[in-house]
């Protein structure tokens, strides 16, 4: 599904990202987990294409992604959420879930002013699509609801649903638990468990430990750019070198 | 939300009726001039507020696109080709139906290119222009735009000033009128021109162009590529990562207010018989952001009510010399007190609805 080959990001004299390589298999959920500026962030951003590597190789179903544009790597099935939740001010969370569906939907400039019949048709077909997204992750109460003024937890559903309405066959998610409750962590746990029942691939970063451990396949550990180490959740809690650097730090 | 829209703009083409009733009834049928002109002053400023308010990008250079297609039009359909009539150019052209012989006002045979020819070079002129100036300006952000285009609009109106061809500082006089349809029978003919046997025909005709632009661009804003827009305007990042191609979904609003700006620049430049460089000025291009402004970034009725009852005023001469002083101190006063445009303030005067605070983010 996704495969990184030697990937190296170098701000200035900053490996952010040094040498990393690690493949995502499909329909599993793996983890990147390290300390704050061990390069999570960056490395999602390469991935994305948000930045371009310095060096190496990032294959996305079978096809090198590394230095396109990141609305063509979504247009080919992969879809992210933000650490720093990015939803559109002035958006209901509906609106806010259509956009999500620009890759599947067509109707441009000129068939858009014209209101012609077949954007009348794909509008109201993203609209239904879109309501059943916000269902499933259990905010369509909030549909009509400016999505920036909606609580925390919320917001993060809707931007899980708009990034769902990209119909991806990979999922980025970053730190979708940062600043939850315990409560919405678990709400959030579930709903991920539940996305890749209906087939889709998770890459995740996470600092929760406890959400890492309990919904991951694979666990890889970062620490200042560099891979330590790469295993399943039950193996890496055993690690000694990632308990030293790590979860002896961190917790 | 559909059937609002649809009343509102019942609503103003009742208004626009009754208006010319009005002013027949009345006798002051002078007033439908200055209606004319700001209907067409209008589109310029909706098609640039939907690029500011709706798409976040700034232009402080939409007179210039409003004189490229006024000085286009009006250069082509003044300039005599006489001399050059059996070169083969012009002699094809001639076939092809694009030239118009006549008379100037001092019996000398005249041929020019024929208006709806003039009118759709100006415009593709525009937006092609738009298209390669919005391809590098347009990765740009908020001053570095501002002044891109500030001098995009600069280059035009030295441009004028300085070609023969435009007239230089006295501009183009006696630009024909621009006929739309012959007259048919008892019909009168509908042609673009400021006669004033045809006021309120031409009153009509603004007044339709506009109101159609109005309908065009209301329905972009709702689209797919409306909804784009606006989401580009708050987070480019999250707006690339679901798929919208943000640089692309820029070039193209500009070229349409571009085109918008210079429709109007051709319509009024007939209306007027003539176009003046004070047109290409880079006063006029802050007038049409103040007004986008004073209207309401994101709010397209109200950039068109305070908009066309701004230039109204303007035309009128109530701001007397003070014009261009009175325009920009309006932008000032926007800015410093309703920045959300003048029709917010009845929400302030009302009390708002307590929203509902997000919860800030820790980064672990
Ligand atoms: N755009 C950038 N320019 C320069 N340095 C950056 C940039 N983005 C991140 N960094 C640096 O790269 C390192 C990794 O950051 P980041 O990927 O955000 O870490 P994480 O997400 O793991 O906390 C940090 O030292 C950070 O300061
Ligand atoms: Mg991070």
């Amino acid at each position: 599904m996704l495969e990184l080959q030697a990937v190296h990001k170098k701000f200035g004299g900053l490996h952010a990202v040094n040498d990393v390589s690690f493949s995502v298999n499909e329909g599993t959920i793996k983890s990147v987990i390290g300390p704050n500026g061990a390069g999570k962030t960056t490395l999602f951003n390469l991935i994305a294409g948000n930045l371009p590597p310095t060096d190496g190789t990032i294959l996305f179903q079978g096809k090198a992604i590394q230095g396109r544009k990141p609305h063509q790597v979504a247009a080919r099935g992969m879809a992210r959420t933000f650490q720093n939740i990015k939803l559109f001010h002035g958006m209901t969370a509906l609106e806010c879930v259509m956009v999500g569906c620009h890759t599947q939907s067509k109707a441009g400039f000129i068939s858009g002013m014209l209101n012609t019949p077949f954007a009348r048709k794909e509008e109201k077909a993203i609209r239904q699509r879109s309501m059943e997204l916000l269902q499933l992750l259990e905010i369509e109460e909030f549909a009509e609801v400016e999505a920036t003024s909606l609580a925390f937890g919320q917001q993060r559903a809707v931007e899980l649903a708009r990034a769902l309405a990209l119909n991806p066959r990979l999922l980025l998610l970053d730190e979708p638990a940062a600043g939850l409750n315990i409560y919405e962590t678990a709400e959030i746990s579930r709903l991920i468990c539940k996305i890749r029942e209906m087939g889709v691939t998770v890459l995740l970063v996470e600092h929760d430990m406890s959400l890492v451990m309990e919904i991951s396949d694979e666990v890889v550990v970062l620490c200042f750019g560099e891979k330590i180490a790469e295993d399943t959740p039950e193996n890496i809690q055993q690690n000694p070198e990632v308990i030293r650097i790590y979860l002896g730090e961190d917790e | 939300m559909k059937v609002s829209k649809t009343n509102k703009i019942l609503c103003l083409c009742a208004l626009v009726i009754l208006t010319q009733v009005t002013t027949t009834l009345t006798g002051t049928q002078y007033y439908l001039t200055q209606l004319t002109m700001a209907a067409y002053y209008g589109l310029v400023v909706i098609g640039l507020g939907v690029l500011m308010g709706y798409a976040g990008q700034i232009s402080i250079g939409h007179a210039g696109f409003f004189a490229i297609g006024g000085y286009i039009s009006a250069a082509m359909t003044t300039h005599n080709l006489v001399q050059l009539q059996d070169t083969p150019i012009i002699s094809f052209c001639s076939q092809m139906g694009l030239l118009m012989e006549r008379q100037d006002i001092y019996g000398d045979q005249l041929l020019t290119f024929a208006p709806w020819a003039a009118c759709v070079t100006a415009l593709l002129l525009a937006a092609l222009i738009a298209f390669f100036l919005g391809i590098p300006v347009l990765k740009l952000k908020g001053h570095y735009l501002a002044m891109a285009t500030l001098g995009f609009g600069t280059i035009i109106y030295r441009l004028v000033l300085a070609t023969p061809l435009f007239g230089e500082a006295d501009g183009i006089s006696e630009v024909p009128a621009f006929t739309l349809l012959p007259a048919i029978g008892s019909l009168p003919p509908i042609m673009v021109s400021g006669d004033f046997g045809l006021r309120v025909i031409n009153y009509y005709l603004a007044w339709g162009v506009l109101i159609i632009g109005m309908i065009l661009l209301l329905n972009l804003i709702d689209s797919r590529v409306g909804r784009a827009l606006r989401s580009l305007h708050s987070s480019e990042e999250a707006a690339e990562a679901s798929g919208v191609h943000t640089s692309g979904c820029k070039v193209y609003v500009f070229v349409i207010s571009a085109v918008y700006a210079a429709l109007a620049g051709v319509l009024l430049t007939h209306y007027n018989a003539g176009i003046g460089p004070s047109e290409a000025s880079v006063m006029k291009s802050v007038r049409y952001v103040a007004l986008v402004a004073v209207g309401g970034m994101t709010n397209l009725w109200g950039t068109l009510i305070v908009g066309i009852s701004l230039t109204f005023l303007s035309l009128r001469g109530v701001f007397g010399s003070y014009d261009d002083a009175v325009f920009a101190a309006i932008l000032i006063g926007v800015m410093l007190f309703s920045p959300a445009g003048i029709l917010s303030l009845r929400g302030c005067l009302l009390p708002s609805k307590q929203e509902i605070a997000p919860a800030k983010e820790e980064n672990l």
